[in-house]
């Protein structure tokens, strides 16, 4: 294995690891939910990708494999990190958080708190939004 | 070179984990510690990653995608069991 391979997998494990803690830190650092979720789900997806990168280059150094799994993990772990904060931040905002409180986006507002169609006339919904 | 690279990175994700156990036991709301546990779950699987290259063996890949789907699922879970008061409605 080349000097330069070596130097390569070692620059990137480190780089994950120094992302993953600085996720890790960051999250104990911020002062509540919505701005703790920033640092798992940035930082820390950057460092697991980082050490996925390590471990691509490493095999494909040391044994001539391209290994496709580690692709398979960071692709799973950057399609579900969004959809896992989204689904805290919507928790968090329902059990917490009222509408009023939020800053008001452009047009009609949160969606998320509006009331399904037919619930105020006290009719139940129709049957194709269910 | 590339030990020594692991032995910092085995360091510096022991201390991550041990921060995230802080982050679970301080709270102070349940979707904190739900947070802390999916963090927790990426670290994992960091670490096992950096074991298997420092084992030179690719067998750990599938436990590392094993445990990225049961994080990803379970967070889910719990996440729609605070917002709904059910899982599948």
């Amino acid at each position: 294995m080349s000097i330069l391979a070596e130097a390569i997998v070692s620059a990137l494990i480190i780089i994950g690891a120094v992302f993953l803690l600085v996720g890790s830190w960051g999250m104990i650092r911020m002062p509540e939910l919505m701005t703790r979720l920033h640092a798992p789900t940035k930082a820390t997806t950057l460092g697991v990708g980082g050490t996925l990168l390590a471990s691509i280059a490493y095999f494909l150094a040391a044994e001539g494999v391209f290994s496709i799994h580690e692709l398979l993990i960071s692709m799973f772990l950057f399609l579900s990190a969004p959809i896992t904060a989204h689904f805290l931040a919507k928790a968090y905002m329902h059990s917490r958080l009222k509408a009023g409180e939020l800053p008001r986006p452009d047009g009609k507002g949160w969606s998320t708190y509006d009331k399904p169609a037919g619930v105020e006339s006290g009719e139940a919904p129709p049957r194709d939004t269910l | 070179m590339i030990e020594h690279a692991l032995t910092f990175a085995f360091s510096a994700i022991s201390l991550a984990l041990l921060m995230n156990l802080w982050s679970v036991v301080r709270g102070p709301s349940i979707l904190d510690r739900v947070l802390a546990i999916d963090t927790m779950v990426i670290n994992v699987i960091a670490l096992i990653i950096l074991y298997g290259i420092s084992e030179r063996t690719p067998v750990y890949f599938e436990a590392a995608l094993i445990f990225a789907m049961f994080g990803f699922v379970s967070t889910v879970a719990y996440a729609k069991f605070v917002l709904r008061g059910d899982i599948i409605e």
